[in-house]
């Protein structure tokens, strides 16, 4: 009897046993992510593995090369700005869709003016608002009419704006294109469980000229799992081959484990402290020049980036991340750590002894009290107040903050035209409002020559530095842990492109 | 017994409008509802057309009116974050919490009725320690660094269940031990503090010197006496584990109700939030009622009463 109850057990121990282990022997990527994207409709959520996904399924008219971020052709051979305000753009011949309809000049259009219509209610406005309306000039060329002239559109057309097929989205619309994606990109959706899981097939008809490699891996799998221990035990388990968003210290514990690589990529998001000096700043000092400099000299970044930022992250000088167009350091003051210039600098300023302040924070608390810390030491008795982004927002919106540890990831769009009119354009996110600065920024935001533009923004940089309106800080890093056996590289914008994925 | 399931079947009822009242006015009061589905970045009149459109500039009190009329029609409208109708996603969703809830109860149970029994057969002794440890730990240990432990162990260490999902019925047993070892000990205590009381009354003395076998006064005649309170523990409990299993559900990524209640909170969707406290509301209510009912039928004293 007792045999039998010890063989019954095991049999239901096995019959329990997890799935075999994942990758490389079927050729399918297992993944996860912990936001469900409300749609997979590209243009109806905002969610970053909502774009993930999207530059899996769909193509974009241009592709911008992430290795040397020159602009190539996708579905787009040729494009050339007739004036500032419009864009005329050749189309590939021969591409089709996943479910066989032939790509043309009406896709473009149908997608365009659908998604710039306000009244469709895509939800990623921001991406879509410069578009006045997309013309057919025949089978297989476009004109893109701007409501204003806005330089960034080749950069928009390379990210946020995939091409639909327009018939099929006309009858099944954002709900039936949710339910089952259409695209020419290189991976089709084979299963889509909303909420729980996306299986993508390689789409092996894939066409030939794209600057995208085909595909390697047959299939990937994409399963919602929210909690980041529980992504991270089924990647040690072999249930999973790749998780990203990876918090430093399990990036750490991760590493010791054999089959495991965790590698740290740099990303578009950067890190400074904002010095509200504009009229009504519940925070006054700030308004002195000498505090705001001695405040930049007050934080040692990069000791910081050693003990707890992380590796891959650098550190920066000027508003915007390095790799952005218009980005630019040069001629701009620099304030390194010293704090004895710090604290001299106090003192001129009529704060020998220092002053109490409230500093504002949202995310990444270990680096904010870092940066209390290094304050202190010059004096400065930083109190925390520490919540979510929406509340800190509206507090410095409303004038009722005037210091804080604030971040921006720019929407992955490789442009200082994504982040600093958001701050320095006089909109609500903007507590200095200094009317040189605008005056810059709207010199780079509307030309579309290039030299004029780099120009602006570099004078705008630099009056910012000289201003130290705010204290640049660093950029974050990602953290991203796979299998030992996938060749996988990151990149700044923070999308990982399986396409280039494959099996060592 | 008719008349006092009716009385019962009455309160039910109206605790079931307070809590709908309660969870409409909280959720109208804490954001304004027309700002939050406008989204980042919305002019003032993209607003004010969706106050318009949606009636929110209407008095809370006929916009409840209406929403308690097309509730009890059972109709939830549509998610704002999902574009899909709520009864839908929840109805989706409703047999994974219905699975977790049965099975965990289910350990539950089985884990504390016989250990709760055991201790007081003998308290003070060293089994009787042991329960109490493990009701102890169980109360203090948080449940998702539980079900962290039990990942690890089962899922990484040993590989013998899978760590997360909901495809087969295997994916339940870890969440389902998770779940209920949290509920446990209270169970446990009350059929320890029960079987106490019960076995030191007259009449199982009696059934003792009647010769009877101890394991037929023990179970015929004590525990039948000792279950009736936990009986309607048992069924907060249940309730507790079908409304509250949002951490385990989150940390085993099971894609159940209580998941989809963190998801409507954390994205404003409050005709989803709504829909899900009715029903949750709706559940403990009818399952308190169930257990009022078998309190009754097994306890004359209290239907008197």
């Amino acid at each position: 009897m007792k045999t039998i109850r010890i063989a019954a057990a095991l049999a239901v121990a096995l019959a329990l046993a997890a799935p075999a282990h994942a990758g490389k022997r079927d050729n399918t990527l297992r993944i996860a992510g912990n936001q469900v994207p409300e749609s997979l409709d590209a243009y109806f959520n905002n969610v970053r593995l909502g774009v993930i996904i999207a530059h899996h399924i769909w193509d974009q008219l241009i592709y911008r090369d992430p290795k040397s971020n020159e602009y190539k052709p996708l579905l787009a051979t040729a494009w050339k700005w007739v004036d500032q305000k419009t864009l005329e753009i050749d189309l590939r011949k021969g591409v089709r869709f996943h479910n066989g309809e032939a790509f043309d000049a009406d896709d473009v259009v149908y997608t365009l003016n659908y998604v710039s219509n306000p009244a469709n209610k895509a939800v990623t406005q921001q991406n879509v608002n410069w578009i006045e309306k997309a013309e057919k000039v025949d089978a297989h060329k476009v004109r893109i009419l701007l409501r204003k002239p806005f330089p960034a559109a080749l950069e928009y057309l390379a990210g946020p704006i995939p091409i639909y097929p327009n018939e099929y989205y006309a009858k099944a619309g954002p709900k039936g294109m949710s339910e089952k994606p259409v695209g020419t990109g290189p991976y089709r959706v084979s299963e889509h469980q909303p909420g729980r899981l996306v299986r993508f097939e390689r789409n092996k008809d894939y066409f030939k000229d794209s600057p995208r490699p085909q595909p390697a891996i047959e299939k990937i799998e994409l399963r919602l799992i929210p909690d980041q221990n529980t992504q991270a035990a089924e990647l040690m388990a072999k249930g999973l081959d790749w998780i990203f968003n990876v918090p430093p210290d399990q990036a750490k514990q991760l590493r010791s484990v054999r089959d495991l690589t965790v590698v740290a990529g740099e990303s578009m998001r950067v890190v400074w402290l904002t010095m509200a000096t504009r009229e009504g700043s519940p925070a006054p000092v700030l308004k002195d020049i000498r505090v705001r400099k001695a405040i930049a000299h007050a934080i040692n970044r990069e000791a910081m980036l050693k003990t707890v930022v992380g590796e891959s992250a650098r550190v920066i000088h000027t508003l915007c991340f390095p790799q952005q167009f218009g980005c630019t350091d040069e001629g701009a003051p620099r304030y390194p750590y010293d704090p004895a210039r710090a604290k001299a600098l106090l003192a001129e300023a009529g704060h020998p002894n220092g002053f109490e302040i409230d500093l504002y924070a949202y995310r990444e608390r270990q680096q904010t009290e870092a940066m209390i810390g290094y304050l202190r030491a010059v004096g400065i008795r930083a109190n925390l107040r520490y919540m979510q982004y929406a509340a800190m927002r509206d507090a410095l919106r409303e004038g009722k903050a005037g210091f804080a540890h604030q971040t921006w990831g720019s929407f992955s769009v490789n442009d200082v035209s994504a982040m600093m009119p958001v701050f320095f354009k006089f909109q609500a996110d903007d507590v200095t409002r200094d009317e040189k600065v605008r005056e810059l920024l709207d010199a780079g935001d509307t030309s579309v020559n290039p030299n004029v533009r780099r120009s602006a923004y570099k004078h705008a940089l630099t009056r910012m530095a000289e201003q130290a309106y705010v204290a640049p800080l660093y950029s974050l890093p990602v953290y991203y842990a796979h299998a030992k056996e996938l060749d996988f590289r990151p990149y700044a914008d923070e999308i990982p492109r399986f396409w280039e994925a494959r099996w060592k | 017994m008719l008349a006092f399931a009716l009385k019962r079947g009455l309160l039910a009822l109206l605790v079931a409008l307070t809590v709908s009242l309660v969870c409409f006015f909280l959720v109208h009061l804490s954001t304004d509802i027309a700002v939050a589905m406008a989204g980042e970045g919305a002019r003032a009149e993209d607003i004010e057309f969706i106050r318009k459109q949606y009636g929110f500039d209407r008095p809370l009190a006929v916009q409840y009116a209406e929403w308690l009329g097309r509730a009890a029609r059972g109709e939830f409208g549509d998610s704002l974050y999902f574009r899909t109708p709520v009864a839908a996603i929840v109805w989706q969703r409703l047999p994974v919490t219905l699975t977790l809830g049965a099975y965990a109860i289910l350990i539950a149970l089985g884990l504390s009725i016989p250990l709760g029994v055991l201790a007081a057969m003998r308290p003070n002794s060293w089994l009787d320690r042991l329960a109490l440890t493990i009701a102890v730990v169980g109360q203090a240990m948080p449940s998702f660094w539980f079900a962290l432990l039990l990942m690890l162990l089962f899922g990484v260490t040993l590989g013998w269940l899978p760590i997360s999902g909901s495809d087969t019925q295997a994916h339940f047993v870890l969440p389902a031990i998770a779940l209920a070892y949290f509920a446990a000990p209270a169970i446990m205590r009350l059929t320890r503090s029960g079987m106490l009381e019960v076995l030191a009354s007259d009449y199982i003395r009696t059934a003792r010197a009647k010769g009877l076998r101890p394991m037929a006064v023990l179970f015929k005649h004590a525990l039948r006496n000792a279950v009736i309170p936990v009986v309607a523990l048992a069924a907060v409990q249940l309730g507790f584990m079908l409304g509250g299993s949002v951490v385990i559900e989150t940390v085993f990524a099971l894609n159940g109700l209580g998941y989809l209640a963190w998801e409507a909170i954390l994205h404003n969707d409050f005709p989803v939030v709504q829909a899900i406290v009715l029903l949750i509301a709706l559940i403990y209510i009818v399952l308190t009622f169930l257990a009022d009912l078998a309190n009754g039928w097994l306890d004359p004293r209290i239907r008197m009463g």
